[in-house]
């Protein structure tokens, strides 16, 4: 791999960038591999590029039915933060922060990582206390975040009208400065060249038809579009579609699948300096660097893998939008687009092994999924790897549900269900 | 957005006026102390969140208030069936075929 630097740039400037290499390889599948991981999204290239560069593993492949980063990854309004309420959440998104600080240089690929605060905002005395009780709880596990007056508020985020002649008026918020935005593509771009590079081979364009098990039980490999690919280990990573590969497996999962909808406005020059999100009245809007408007609005109710989405999910967050920042009420949408999230009961993913020997499930990330990709891979990865989780993974197993031991973050997630 | 009806009212209305209420056909234990921690964790939790022809149930609640449940098709949305509350499930495979899938 060519490493991206000044120099490089210089070179090519003088062939007018017609020579710069592919960034990874389009290998066919071999007949074998130790480790397959099955979608080719943020999560599942982090989790090959983490088996590759820390933990020295080489024979690894990721399929996924489509291009990569084609999924989730390329349809989400690229929000990151980690004021979660309790300490094993805090834990494992503090741990993506902290990895997402380092990215671009450990990748050597700019995945615009922008530090430039996410605040949410309260409009109900309930919205008030169950955000101070997460500032509280996230200041003994050691996160940042902070509560701001609606005055406070304003400063921070100019277009906000904090009147309070509108139907939810803004009561305050809860400002975490660390939070920001990412590139999505870039980051699944980065992974795949980085596991690229490593020796992984990313086959696109090859649904996984089947997981294969054997007379004791085990994994045996998975049948492909093209064709039986033999595995020791299988990592399934595809966020809306897993209960339909944890069936092939004979799995069954915690998870419901529910269309989530974004929608990006007309490009504009800089004019919103930070990500503002409210779950209560259902929207959350940042400004791309492309100078579009990213805005996320709600699930719809029931089960669906239609990748879009009622209209009237987008209309009401459009109300809220327009309510909560005047200025943008003559702004055209220039389109709108739905991923399907697969939500747990608790709202917390499932990142671990499975009842199947050699069978690992990294699921249940609903609504935000993004903002955990680099911390993710990391602890999926040693999960594999080892064959027992990481510390910071070990909580959030399948067998929570068995067991009992829940980690509710249902006021936490994004998106009010 | 979805149109739905209701088989107590008779008429098909927006979904708004509907709360869905997740798979249908889900029974309570009739005997939950003598249920192990496997059994209870299904009942509550696992789901077959299928990809295409699926069983739910429905409530109208902004109408008659009443539940129902419906067979529908998770990728195209649309409504093969809506019956009673109490009725047996359909056959979920003869209505995909029926449908085309």
């Amino acid at each position: 791999m060519a490493r991206y630097s000044f120099l490089e740039l210089a070179k090519n400037a003088f062939s007018a960038h017609k020579n710069w290499g592919r960034q990874w390889r389009a290998p066919e599948p071999k007949a074998e591999y130790d480790i397959v991981i099955v979608g080719a999204g943020g999560h599942g290239l982090a989790t090959a590029y983490y088996l590759a560069s820390e933990h020295g593993l080489k024979n690894i492949a990721v399929l996924d039915k489509g291009w990569l980063g084609g999924g989730n990854t390329g349809r989400n309004t690229t929000i990151v933060r980690s004021n979660y309420l309790w300490e094993e959440s805090a834990a494992l998104y503090q741990h993506a922060i902290d990895l997402w600080e380092g990215l671009s240089q450990e990748l050597n690929y700019n995945v615009m990582y922008s530090q430039r605060g996410v605040m949410m905002l309260a409009h109900t005395v309930h919205d008030i206390q169950v955000f101070k009780r997460h500032i509280h709880a996230n200041r003994l596990a050691g996160v940042q975040n902070e509560w701001l007056t609606p005055e406070e508020a304003r400063e921070f985020c100019p277009p906000l009208n904090i009147q309070k002649n509108i139907r939810y008026p803004v009561m305050g918020a809860a400002l975490q400065r660390v939070g920001g935005t990412a590139r999505h593509d870039a980051v699944a771009w980065g992974y795949a060249r980085g596991a690229d590079s490593l020796g992984v081979d990313i086959i696109q364009n090859c649904a996984v038809t089947g997981i294969r098990r054997g007379a004791d039980g085990a994994v045996e490999g998975v049948e492909t579009a093209k064709g039986f690919i033999k595995a020791k280990k299988v990592g399934v990573v595809a966020a809306g579609h897993t209960s339909v590969l944890m069936e092939m497996a004979g799995v069954r999962v915690p998870l419901e699948s529910n269309p989530l909808q974004a929608l990006v406005s007309e490009p504009v020059k800089p004019a919103f300096p930070c990500v503002v999100m409210s779950n209560t009245i259902h929207a959350y809007i940042s400004q791309s660097d492309k100078g579009e408007l990213v805005i996320g609005a709600g699930t719809d109710q029931f089960v669906s893998y239609s990748q879009t989405g009622g209209i009237h999910i987008t209309t009401h967050t459009i109300d809220a939008i327009c309510e909560l920042f005047p200025m943008f009420r003559r702004m055209r949408m220039l389109r709108n687009w739905g991923g399907i999230v697969d939500v747990t009961p608790d709202r917390s993913p499932i990142i671990g092994k499975t009842p199947v020997p050699g069978l690992y499930v990294n699921c249940g990330w609903g609504t935000g999924g993004f903002k955990a990709t680099p911390g993710s891979g990391h602890v999926f990865a040693h999960t594999i790897a080892k064959d027992e989780p990481h510390p910071i993974n070990a909580p959030f197993t399948l067998d929570r549900f068995r067991t009992g031991r829940l980690i509710d973050e249902a006021a936490a997630a994004a998106v009010a269900h | 957005m979805l149109l739905i009806e209701c088989p107590y009212c008779g008429v098909e209305r927006p979904e708004l006026e509907f709360r869905c209420g997740g798979e249908a056909h889900i029974a309570r234990p009739e005997d939950p102390s003598g249920k192990t921690d496997e059994e209870w964790a299904e009942f509550l939790y696992m789901r077959t969140n299928t990809k295409g022809v699926y069983a739910e149930r429905w409530r109208h609640i902004h109408g008659c208030g009443r539940f129902f449940n419906a067979v529908r098709d998770t990728v195209s949305d649309k409504f093969l069936k809506i019956y009673k509350a109490g009725e047996p499930m359909p056959d979920l495979a003869s209505l995909a075929k029926e449908a085309g899938k």
